[in-house]
């Protein structure tokens, strides 16, 4: 059998065909329905799905994603878990997943970008890895056939954005706000700002992440970017109790939203 | 005492560690992008104040005259007697404030000044540090908002006031172990959205390079300053050993930094319920890359300890590498010796310690005429006074069994 076409391909290939891409999220294990989640947000039009790995600390999130984690491990959630459960799924769309890089150093690098190969993960995204630190993250990640998504910030100089772009792989993770994620009123000018300043610097897709809350916001985003990250939206929802098919509807209010921008 | 020769270093101990804020396989810079920037900004002021004579002359000119520097080597009679071994202490409890921290702040805090920055956050354990930024927040017209860990705000509510007293607004945390870890955590997702006009004024010889380097320079006053003392008192030598307490280490490398070109034997003294070193494994967490208490998976352990400021599951990173090459070793003292010790000070010479620095002392309490021979001579740096445990040295003494 072939292997699996990688992410950045996926992705690229779709955003020529004229898609917006849209990469719904949701924390492994937070609720007892995760997977299914994950099926519905397929079923919705994801074009990838970011699955976050609980961490202790993390760092980079705002509230709800911390008491995502914080659910996911109460309940036992584990990498090998959540990579157990993902390789027995069998998924349409490519998984990518997040972490934070103490999970990947504890097990070692080669290691772990093996075993995210062999639960089928096609990406990773580790917020806590910048680019000066991610050379033998990104070497084992290659090896493994798992594309190494690295991230832009408002804040990230041009020279600098010029040398991530250089080694990024899979798609452009382009942080909308300085700040943790989380749901805001408005979208932050720096959402758009930092897109507008990667468009057509890279071959790999742009999507913004960390503040697109609703489907006018992703929309808004989507005039400029080849896309979205949709997090902390969903997963709130999911602890406030909504059923995975009332996610898998708010991920098709996001599709037809991207869809129509 | 012969001196422990440090295992064949690759590189000199102690020093710059340059661009990517390594210590030999510790240190580093693990940080979100966002933050990146700010991490190279402010290794470019520091690496230009540092080599700028006019930022050195108004640190110590602060430090002398509003920090009440240098402190004194004080020669322990009566403990050293009880002992068999000559203890003095470095005494950084009679700096301003009642703790080493001050020494740290008011560079970061000139630092943030050079940078155009107005506002000052900071994490706060035992809330020694928290009171020393928010007193270094007034003295510059700052801002300042400290988060502290809710167990923390409660073991150390007297602290809480101070801050409040000082203009610094408190924040609770209730994530996670509610302790300076998790304080640690939501300082860094302040300064991520503030970063613009906010200096993240760490506490302690970890994080993010440049802040190991960073805080272990400013803090080296200590053991610049001891050294000078101790051969004064010495009859022109250098203790025989070097004692620190360490949680994340700031007290334990400003000293260490002193001595680590002597032949002192260096040690620090980590609470037993928090041993990164002891019980830890090579991890990332904070910004860096160091000993830390963590499962099989690498999710982040809890410590647990008397003393909120030694209440971190890891370590500087420097004291990873110092611990790892042998140059110092590191070891533990339990709450019961801690308390003990205290009250020995206490009862002995007149000094009511902060529970941090009572480990040092406990390890030479348990190790006088043990493992540090009788007759030998040993620096305690006493990090910080103990009032502000008073009440909860009460308590622990009342509930005692």
């Amino acid at each position: 059998m072939a292997p699996p076409e990688r992410l950045g391909t996926v992705l690229a290939a779709k955003r020529e065909a004229g898609r917006k891409l849209f990469v719904p999220y949701v924390t492994a294990g937070c609720h007892p329905a995760w997977l299914e989640v994950v099926g519905e947000l397929a079923a919705a039009g994801a074009d990838a799905i970011e699955v976050g790995l609980p961490f202790s600390d993390p760092m980079m999130d705002g509230p709800t994603i911390q008491e995502a984690s914080r659910q996911a491990l109460e309940r036992g959630t584990t990498t090998a878990s959540v990579l157990d459960q993902l390789a027995r799924a069998d998924l349409p769309v490519p998984i990518v997943v997040m972490t934070y890089f103490n999970l990947v150093h504890r097990a070692g690098e080669a290691r772990f970008a093996g075993r995210l190969a062999a639960a089928g993960v096609r990406g990773a995204i580790v917020p806590d890895l910048p680019l000066e630190e991610s050379g033998p993250w990104r070497d084992a990640a290659e090896q493994a056939r798992v594309d190494p998504v690295l991230l832009v910030a408002p804040a990230t100089p041009p020279e600098r954005a010029k040398r991530i772009l250089a080694v990024a792989r899979g798609f452009v993770y382009a942080v909308g706000l300085m700040g943790v994620t989380g749901e805001r009123q408005a979208l932050a000018a720096s959402a758009t700002a930092v897109a507008e300043r990667l468009r057509g610097r890279s071959s790999l897709p742009v999507l913004v992440g960390v503040g697109v809350s609703t489907p006018a916001q992703a929309a808004q985003v989507a005039q400029v970017a080849d896309g979205v990250v949709v997090g902390s939206a969903l997963v709130r929802r999911l602890l406030e109790g909504d059923d995975p098919a009332a996610l898998g509807k708010l991920a098709r209010a996001f599709r037809a939203a991207l869809d129509d921008a | 005492m012969s001196a422990v020769q440090p295992a064949a270093a690759p590189e000199p101990l102690m020093a710059d560690p340059g661009p990517s804020g390594r210590f030999g396989p510790f240190g580093g810079r693990y940080v979100p992008e966002s933050l990146v920037p700010a991490c190279l900004e402010l290794e470019a002021a520091f690496r230009e104040a540092w080599d700028d004579p006019g930022f050195h002359q108004e640190l110590d000119d602060i430090l002398r005259v509003y920090g009440g520097r240098p402190t004194p080597v004080t020669p322990c009679r009566r403990l050293s007697a009880q002992l068999g071994v000559e203890v003095l202490l470095k005494r950084e409890d009679l700096c301003h404030t009642g703790s080493h921290k001050l020494n740290n702040v008011v560079g970061q805090a000139l630092l943030a000044r050079r940078m155009g920055k107005d506002r000052l956050v900071a994490e706060t354990g035992a809330g020694q540090h928290g009171v020393a930024t928010a007193t270094a927040a007034a003295l510059f017209g700052m801002a300042c908002t400290v988060y502290m860990g809710e167990v923390d705000v409660e073991r150390q509510a007297l602290n809480v006031f101070r801050m409040e007293l000082l203009g610094a607004e408190v924040r609770p945390v209730g994530s996670g172990s509610r302790t300076l870890k998790d304080a640690v955590n939501e300082a860094l997702r302040d300064w991520v959205a503030t970063v613009d006009h906010t200096h993240y004024c760490l506490g302690s010889v970890m994080g993010p390079h440049p802040y190991p380097w960073m805080v272990r320079e400013f803090q080296r006053v200590i053991g610049d300053e001891a050294r000078e003392q101790c051969r004064t008192l010495l009859g022109g030598r250098d203790p025989d050993w070097v004692v620190a307490c360490v949680g994340g280490g700031s007290n334990a490398a400003g000293t260490f930094a002193g001595f680590v070109h002597t032949s002192a034997r260096l040690v620090g003294v980590e609470a037993a319920g928090g041993s990164a070193m002891g019980h830890g494994a090579p991890g990332v967490l904070h910004g860096m890359r160091s000993m830390l208490l963590q499962d099989e998976d690498g999710q982040i352990g809890e410590a647990h300890s008397v003393s909120a400021g030694l209440d971190y599951p890891g370590i500087g990173p420097e004291h990873a590498q110092l611990g790892s090459v042998g140059r110092a070793e590191y070891v533990t003292a339990d709450d019961r010796e801690v308390l003990e010790a205290l009250q020995l000070l206490a009862r002995t010479e007149g000094i009511v310690p902060a529970l941090e620095p009572a480990h040092a002392l406990a390890f030479v309490v348990r190790e006088a005429g043990r493992r540090i021979p009788s007759g030998a001579t040993v620096l305690v740096t006493l990090s910080g006074r103990g009032d502000k445990d008073v009440a909860q040295v009460r308590e622990l003494l009342r509930g005692a069994p």
